[in-house]
């Protein structure tokens, strides 16, 4: 009798993202319980495990806009055997990367200090709150990236391709329609 | 009787002074490019119509077709080679898709869907690249610029009125308006302009039609360039 084949593990995460991609994700619906029959899930907003373990497959939503950012994803790559960036934003910064022809200091003061009713405390400086980084960056600028699922967000059906090719042995890839960068 | 090459391994008839690109679209075959249009000379500034003759890249835009020639376009390393210069023009520019208005009508973005180009793999410029919204009809986002030039020649050479023009060398080129101010309403452009309805990318683009047709419907949303291109019969 031959000993059933373990779990891949799959690690999540959002960065600079939205969530948007990880509610693209739960968009395979039913196909969620095909995927939990081969897979299982470290930490990702799903499982709420606060750390990533070594995994199989790490997807990544978001680019990287502060220190934490950059933390996690040091994290990810050091645990994950294969590191996907998922959407826009990891891929190429996305939406908060509009703020990289900004100065960091005027965008701050525009939305803390500038703004009515927003004047009284200042810009915040817990030393809980990450630091922001000068720019945001997409992630294959500080860590690498063994695949990238484009979308802003991939739709669930192209982040299944991606997911069942890769745990099946296949070479990952998007037919046409699944190509879509907006 | 007319002559003959061979395009990735298949016989093609040409006109003496045919380009390979021309002869090899009269004949069916799709060349990516960006900054070629068939009413204008090559302009062989894009690079995507690269072809393998002889072991050495050409543009096939602006090399003449010659009997006998043994071109090699759609292999695996050519469109590598396109792929990376896809991705170049991504990371010089700020191609954000998701927020344009050009998205699915782009040749840019079609070309990267159609060549595979999954990431942008080399690091990203931001250049800060203020838009122009002074003109009443259009309006000019310079973020998406890929420098082709078509603008600055339709407006020129058709519309007599050399609107556009583009300045400065390496990440500081950029595409300026022929203005004492600079800016795009006080000029004589005009929204009929061969130069206002010819640019590949989502730099100039008409006001307050953005999303008449929305994401889904659009040019390159079902159909790859390589065969939309093909139909348009230019």
């Amino acid at each position: 009798m031959s000993t059933p084949r373990p779990k891949v593990r799959i690690a999540t995460t959002s960065l600079a993202g939205c969530f948007g991609c990880h509610m693209s994700f739960l968009d395979i619906d039913e196909l969620l319980f095909d995927l939990v029959e081969v897979a299982e899930f470290d930490r990702s907003p799903l499982t709420d495990i606060k750390h990533c373990g070594p995994c199989d497959i790490g997807l990544i939503e978001g680019g990287v806009c502060n220190a934490e950012n950059v933390h996690v994803l040091r994290e990810f790559r050091h645990n994950c055997k294969t590191l996907i960036a998922v959407g826009a934003c990891a891929i190429n910064g996305g939406l908060p990367a509009q703020r990289n022809h900004l100065e960091l200091e005027s965008c701050l003061r525009e939305v803390y200090q500038s703004r009515a009713g927003l004047g009284q405390g200042g810009v915040p400086d817990d030393p809980e709150l990450p630091l922001l980084l000068d720019k945001v960056r997409p992630i294959h600028e500080l860590v690498r990236i063994d695949y990238f699922i484009p979308g802003c967000p991939p739709s669930g059906e192209a982040i299944w391709k991606f997911l069942s090719d890769l745990i099946a042995g296949r070479t990952p890839r998007l037919s046409y329609p699944m190509m879509r960068f907006d | 009787m007319s002559k003959q090459f061979l395009f990735d391994g298949r016989p093609v008839r040409f006109e003496e002074g045919q380009t390979i690109l021309q002869a090899a679209r009269a004949a069916g075959h799709y060349i990516p490019h960006l900054c070629w249009h068939p009413d204008f000379p090559p302009h062989g500034s894009c690079k995507l119509c690269i072809v393998k003759v002889a072991g050495r890249h050409v543009s096939s835009c602006a090399l003449p077709a010659k009997e006998g020639m043994e071109v090699e376009s759609n292999t695996p390393e050519i469109n590598g080679e396109r792929r990376a210069l896809v991705q170049m023009l991504f990371v010089e520019g700020n191609h954000f898709c998701p927020s344009c208005e050009k998205s699915g009508n782009c040749e840019l973005q079609a070309l990267a869907y159609d060549l595979e180009m999954m990431g942008e793999r080399f690091a990203h410029f931001f250049p800060d690249r203020p838009v122009d919204a002074s003109h009443p009809e259009m309006l000019l986002d310079f973020n998406r610029c890929i420098f082709c030039e078509l603008c600055v020649r339709a407006s020129r050479e058709v519309d007599g009125k050399s609107v556009f023009a583009l300045t400065g060398r390496g990440i500081h080129k950029h595409l300026v308006v022929n203005a004492e101010s600079g800016r795009l309403g006080d000029t004589d452009f005009s929204a009929d302009d061969m130069a206002a309805n010819i640019c590949p990318v989502g730099v100039i683009v008409r006001k307050r039609v953005g999303f008449a047709t929305p994401i889904g419907a659009r040019k390159y949303d079902d159909k790859p360039i390589h065969l939309v291109d093909m139909e348009d019969g230019k």
